[in-house]
């Protein structure tokens, strides 16, 4: 069964048409890569993948282990192991990193988590993923320098450990150093937690770092190209002209 | 805060207590009533005659139009003094249950309830048991329930109690208080003594329509410092209540005072206090205030920048849940050169509570490089909730600076949908939310007290 199902994807935002007519399967353990111009709706997907309210299926469904998800609750999609790292990631002022994700886990697993032990738990995986600790007690995203913000993302994924995650330009924003620790941290992610991927990126080069075994391209709404990562690689060469043209 | 070196308990607080009340004063208020409460508190005469001049104030005194509608507030209806009998001091297991149980529902730890019970608290209108550090004692630090004061330093309480801060004729509910007061703390600070550990008291009030009109004298000589936290707490009544504080801080030149409250009267409590400090050279006053519950509440913490360089702080945060009105705010009087002050008000409404954010700021006319920074938040929950802000400023010398900003809003549904996304339900992401907008205020607080006030909102949150 296909962890991920997209078929016939019509979505609106206050009236205006973005998507129109996607299809898109993702099966467990795969990883698969998201471009196309800008405008062309792939953030739309991705607050549709997660229940944004405000973006409207008017047509089509979402099937997510075979079940239909499009009626469902953002939170309840999280908790069933669903995951976007956001493009633009919100500031939440006075709620620190560490509550945030203490709350985050506690809602994951239904029950309290004592708060000694999570601090430990969250303490080493910060360590190991080259976070400073300081970051841990400052407000969510308040103040963070835009690789910052990324970075967050991918402690939150890191810590909730999702079965499916879109990650949203998560490479923009990042110097070398940093774009290649968290392409790090999303790999061991893939290896060690057999995390399944739908990565969005304008860039070749996360895709060098996190390989994809898929390439869609989208535009106006549509996916109008698939292919191996030998596409990205085309992509990067020609631009979109050529998929459009086509 | 726990680690606070407190004495055991028992050490501290002796003799038991029976609280059953020997004297329930009638409804209604005269000039008998207040003779009565004077000799039953075996008064000096000349605290009696201070009560009659102030009873004569406040029956010519108007209720104030400019505020919340108070005109369900029936006067003939209130008791006015209520005592328990022979309280003293008592052990810890002398506490009542009922108080007991309130820590318990706010979830406050063993050893910080250790530490609220060694204090001087407000049990039925008068402090029924009282712990002096021998510390302070041995510095001269006085800190006793109002009431002593009057007896046993009765030269600084004629010089300070309702004269040059809150004089009785300052409003009708301050000239009410003057005549009905009963119990609160004094707190005397000599020169250069920093008390280390904050001072608190804990005021209950669970009498049907029992006034509490506890008076807070606070004098911090000059160089000295101290905290003084006052939190209250209070069953839910069906009949109308009141409640009328006049708190008095005096900050000496180069003193520091800090004043922290949370209040969280029952909803059906008019809560209309007057709090003031005069603040001298140098000096540094600190209002840091959670406002919870009570029906109607008027307060608005003054601070008269009186000397040089002195400095105000106003931290306030205000919650009005269903059928509540809080008019809250701060005023401070910059009348000196180089004084500044800095106001934080932040006020959450619910179910149709509505909050009003009142403020004044007075830069006087010789104080030249003043400076005054307010900043008000609004958080609505819901569209049936209301909030406003009326913040005058009154600037009589160019040569001074007064920065306004206000902020109005709606909880953001895209910080919601962030929250979510990770799991997290509906309502404890808007929970997250406020609890972060409180947040510069909690963290001031001492931790047991950060820990009621979030406990406070969250059940508010429920809309318990
Ligand atoms: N809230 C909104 N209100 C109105 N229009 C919107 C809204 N959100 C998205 N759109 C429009 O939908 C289209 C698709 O936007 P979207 O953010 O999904 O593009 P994208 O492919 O992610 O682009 P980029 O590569 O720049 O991130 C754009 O034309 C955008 O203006
Ligand atoms: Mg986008």
């Amino acid at each position: 069964m296909s962890l991920l199902e997209i078929k016939n994807l019509h979505v609106e935002i206050e009236g205006k048409k973005i998507i129109k007519g996607l299809d898109l399967t993702i099966n467990p353990f795969e990883v698969h890569a998201l471009m196309g111009p800008n405008g062309s709706g792939k953030s739309t997907l991705s607050y549709t993948i997660m229940g944004h309210p405000k973006y409207k299926v008017t047509d089509g469904d979402i099937l997510y282990n075979g079940e239909s998800i499009i009626n469902l609750g953002v939170d309840e999609r999280a908790r069933k192991g669903i995951f976007l790292g956001f493009q633009y990631p919100m500031e939440v002022s006075g709620v620190s990193v560490e509550n945030f994700l203490r709350t985050a886990v506690e809602a994951k697993e239904q029950k309290d988590v004592p708060i000694l032990a999570f601090h430990k738990a969250l303490n080493k995986r910060v360590e190991a993923m080259s976070i400073p600790r300081s970051f841990l007690d400052r407000y969510l995203n308040e103040g963070f320098s835009g690789g910052e913000k990324k970075r967050n993302e991918i402690l939150q994924m890191a810590v909730l450990l999702p079965k499916f995650a879109v990650l949203d330009e998560i490479d923009s924003g990042l110097d070398i150093d940093a774009l290649r620790l968290v392409s790090e941290g999303i790999n061991k992610l893939i290896r060690e937690d057999r995390l399944s991927l739908l990565l969005i990126t304008h860039y070749q080069r996360i895709l060098d770092y996190i390989k994809p075994q898929f390439v869609h391209i989208m535009v106006d709404g549509k996916v109008v190209k698939s292919g191996g990562y030998e596409l990205a690689q085309q992509l990067d060469k020609m631009g979109y002209e050529w998929v459009k043209e086509e | 805060m726990s680690t606070s070196p407190v004495e055991p308990v028992e050490n501290v607080l002796e003799q038991p207590v029976d609280s059953k009340y020997v004297f329930r004063s009638k409804k209604g208020l005269n000039e008998d009533i207040i003779k009565e409460i004077s000799s039953r508190k075996q008064e000096p005469s000349w605290m009696l005659e201070k009560r009659l001049a102030s009873y004569e104030i406040f029956k010519k005194k108007p209720i104030p139009k400019w505020g919340p509608d108070l005109s369900a507030l029936n006067f003939d209806e209130i008791i006015f003094y209520i005592r328990p009998e022979d309280y003293k001091s008592m052990k810890w297991e002398d506490v009542p249950d009922a108080i007991k149980k309130t820590y318990d529902a706010l979830g406050i730890p063993e050893a910080e309830k250790k530490y609220l019970a060694g204090l001087v608290a407000q049990y039925e209108s008068e402090a029924v048991y009282t712990n002096l550090k021998k510390a302070w004692d041995s510095k001269g630090v006085i800190f006793t329930d109002m009431d002593s004061a009057v007896k046993e330093h009765p030269g600084l309480v004629k010089e300070y109690f309702m004269t040059k801060c809150v004089p009785a004729a300052d409003n009708k509910f301050s000239a009410l208080h003057g005549a009905v007061w009963s119990g609160g703390s004094f707190v005397y600070v000599p020169k250069g003594v920093k008390v280390d550990i904050p001072l608190q008291t804990y005021f209950r009030m669970n009498t049907k329509s029992s006034g509490q009109f506890e008076h807070t004298l606070i004098i911090v000589e000059p160089g000295a410092e101290v905290h003084y936290i006052e939190g209250c707490t209070a069953p839910r009544y069906s009949i109308s209540s009141l409640h009328s504080a006049v708190v008095e801080i005096f900050v000496k030149e180069g003193a520091r005072a800090r004043y922290t409250t949370i209040q969280n009267w029952s909803t059906d409590v008019y809560n209309l206090n007057t709090k003031r400090s005069i603040v001298y050279e140098n000096g540094i006053m600190e209002w840091v205030g959670g406002s919870m519950g009570s029906g109607v509440t008027m307060l608005y913490p003054a601070s008269i920048l009186r000397g040089r360089g002195a400095r105000a702080e106003h931290l306030n945060i205000a919650f009005a849940g269903k059928g509540q009105y809080k008019d809250t705010g701060a005023k401070v009087i910059l009348a000196a050169p180089d004084t500044s002050a800095s106001i934080i008000s932040k006020s959450i409404s619910k179910d149709g509570g509505k909050s009003v954010y009142r403020g004044l700021v007075r830069i006087g006319s010789n104080a030249t490089g003043a400076k005054a920074h307010v900043e008000c938040q609004s958080l609505m929950l819901d569209d049936k909730s209301s909030v406003d802000t009326i913040p005058i400023i009154e600037q009589f010398t160019p040569q001074s600076s007064v920065g306004h900003e206000a902020t109005v809003g709606k909880i953001d549904e895209e910080q919601l949908f962030y929250l979510m996304s990770r799991g997290i339900s509906r309502d404890d992401a808007v929970a997250l939310v406020v609890r972060g907008f409180i947040e510069p205020i909690a963290k001031e607080l001492p931790m047991g007290y950060a820990v009621e006030l979030n406990r406070l909102i969250q059940l508010e949150m429920k809309g318990a």
